[in-house]
């Protein structure tokens, strides 16, 4: 379902803090080794705005929350695993205890880079910046969702974490899905949100975007819940600390009587390699699975 | 010989050892010269402003020698010298480890390998900045990540301070991770390193200094400095427990 006439997720984010860079001169933008000719323009226009980096998270995050606490608004990229793993404690302590203005951007969040096998897949990257107090994680599907974001997070206090999948996602025309009355709601986030947004057209279920996944809006969820007769979540992430984690902790304290169903990676490193699209496919990610698991909940709860 | 002034320092670092009925000793200790010349001669600061924005920034990266940065900014007036009879109660100011909320602390630290990327951030936003690392500190790789950054932008308003008194909480570092020839190591990465004694007043001025590119300084100092019986013994490193009587003894002997 990718093409690539689509627009790019990946490319608006940093095309956005071009723009916003621009603007606004407390914009820094420091990467670590990314591929060459990243942000030409802005290493052009902007030198003294633009660093980048050696293959040195930590340092590059500690880095981040230093010119952060010098009244700078950093938006740092690199990829969302070595982001989010290897610096974590300087997330957590440089940025969140500090309440740094820092904009993490991850690059692969889920399993983007399945060919590249599990020291490169980000499935726990939302789960890890959940424990953060403060941290704000952002998970958009797609291209125009980014651009309406990126300039939210300019003058937006605190520290925040925007997850990015590969690209070119097809544009989801809408964040919400009317069902049948009574039926079943689908949850996601990122770009999983286009399997189950597409899975919850062919049955005639509802279907929600969530992608502010902290702070995270319990009301909203419950209210459309409260109309459903059971929840599935989909995610490209591990169902342990992830939205799925999320939207339990969120019902089971709720007193809504719902049954909760968690599609996404299994307790396990991911390993056979392929494409994003088979890894998701071979653990459930699949329109025809979120169908299918959907159908046999129905049958418990009927 | 410490002169009146370092023993008025080490004497409120005593006062919050008795307050909080524990503490790291021998690394603070170690450190109150370095942080009295930087506070009285060479930092630009004011404690009645600790939120101007022109001061000089201090990092104490090895936040665990909180007690003589306490005791220092306490003397100049950034909170009031009772505040340090509080030490790690509940409730109270002053904790185990800077927090950035306490007036005149920069930054939270007592995560070790922190503070220089932190002040290498300071640093290409323009600030003066002096980050004070301690030696068994530097077994952190990212202390050497943020030292190529440094040497990369030829940071010449950025001081790292090592606080090198020769001993990490096991032993010596010799024993448990050698870091000489440590000079070598800094110049290697781009500093402008120089050897120093962190308790000779006179040539911790020359700190002062500032070349075209960074700075550091290798203070070799003593752990426990000022208390002849507690001095480069392991089991003063920190004391859960610091009575009264452990208060005057070291009173007693610092005099």
């Amino acid at each position: 379902m990718r093409t690539d006439c689509e627009p790019n997720l990946r490319k608006t984010c940093l095309r956005m803090v071009y723009e916003l860079a621009k603007q606004d001169e407390r914009i820094v933008f420091i990467g670590s080794d990314l591929g060459a000719g990243v942000l030409e323009d802005f290493k052009r226009e902007m030198p003294d705005r633009f660093f980048m980096e050696g293959i040195s998270e930590a340092t590059v995050v500690g880095m981040a929350a230093g010119l952060a606490r010098e009244g700078r608004i950093v938006y740092v990229n690199t990829i969302a695993t070595f982001l989010t793993r290897r610096a974590f404690e300087q997330i957590a302590i440089d940025v969140g205890l500090h309440r740094a203005n820092v904009r993490l951007i991850g690059n692969g969040g889920g399993a983007v880079y399945a060919p590249l096998g599990p020291t490169h897949l980000a499935v726990d990257d939302i789960a890890l910046m959940r424990t953060i107090p403060g941290m704000t994680i952002l998970a958009p599907c797609d291209a125009d969702e980014m651009a309406r974001l990126m300039p939210q997070t300019v003058e937006y206090e605190g520290p925040m974490y925007i997850r990015l999948g590969k690209g070119g996602d097809p544009i989801l025309p809408n964040c919400f899905r009317r069902g049948e009355p009574g039926s079943i709601l689908i949850v996601a986030t990122g770009t999983a949100s286009q399997l189950a947004d597409a899975a919850a057209a062919q049955i005639g279920a509802y279907f929600m975007h969530l992608q502010v996944l902290k702070p995270f809006d319990t009301l909203c969820l419950l209210r459309t819940v409260q109309g459903c007769s059971a929840v599935v979540t989909v995610e490209d992430h591990g169902i342990i600390g992830g939205l799925g984690s999320i939207i339990a902790e969120a019902l089971g304290e709720s007193g809504l009587q719902r049954q909760l169903k968690r599609i996404g990676y299994p307790d396990a490193f991911l390993y056979g390699y392929g494409t994003q699209d088979e890894m998701r496919a071979a653990y459930g990610l699949s329109v025809e699975n979120i169908v299918k698991t959907v159908q046999e909940l129905c049958g418990i709860t009927r | 010989m410490l002169g009146e002034r370092s023993k008025h320092l080490r004497r409120l670092i005593i006062q919050a050892l008795e307050g909080g009925g524990r503490g790291h000793v021998g690394p603070s200790f170690s450190l109150v010269e370095i942080l009295r010349v930087l506070y009285d001669d060479i930092v630009k600061h004011d404690p009645k402003r600790p939120d101007w924005p022109d001061r000089d920034r201090v990092i104490l990266s090895k936040g665990h020698g909180c007690l003589a940065l306490y005791a220092i900014l306490a003397d100049h007036g950034y909170f009031p010298l009772s505040e340090l009879s509080n030490f790690c109660r509940r409730g109270a100011m002053l904790g185990g480890h800077p927090e950035h909320h306490i007036p005149g602390v920069e930054v939270s630290t007592g995560s070790l390998g922190h503070g220089l990327a932190l002040g290498v951030g300071m640093a290409l936003a323009g600030k003066r900045t002096f980050v004070i690392v301690g030696d068994g500190e530097c077994d952190e790789g990212s202390i050497w990540e943020a030292a190529l950054v440094a040497g990369k932008y030829k940071l010449s308003n950025l001081t790292v301070i090592v606080d090198y008194n020769h001993r990490q909480s096991y032993g010596t570092i010799e024993e448990v991770q050698p870091l000489e020839p440590f000079r070598n190591k800094w110049h290697s990465f781009g500093f402008m390193a120089t050897e120093i004694d962190g308790h000779d007043i006179q040539a911790l001025n020359g700190m002062l200094i500032q070349e075209n590119r960074p700075m550091a300084f290798l203070c070799h100092t003593v752990k426990g400095k000022g208390v002849q019986s507690i001095e480069n013994d392991p089991l003063w490193h920190h004391r859960d427990v610091f009575t009264a009587e452990d208060a005057n003894r070291l009173r007693a002997e610092l005099a």
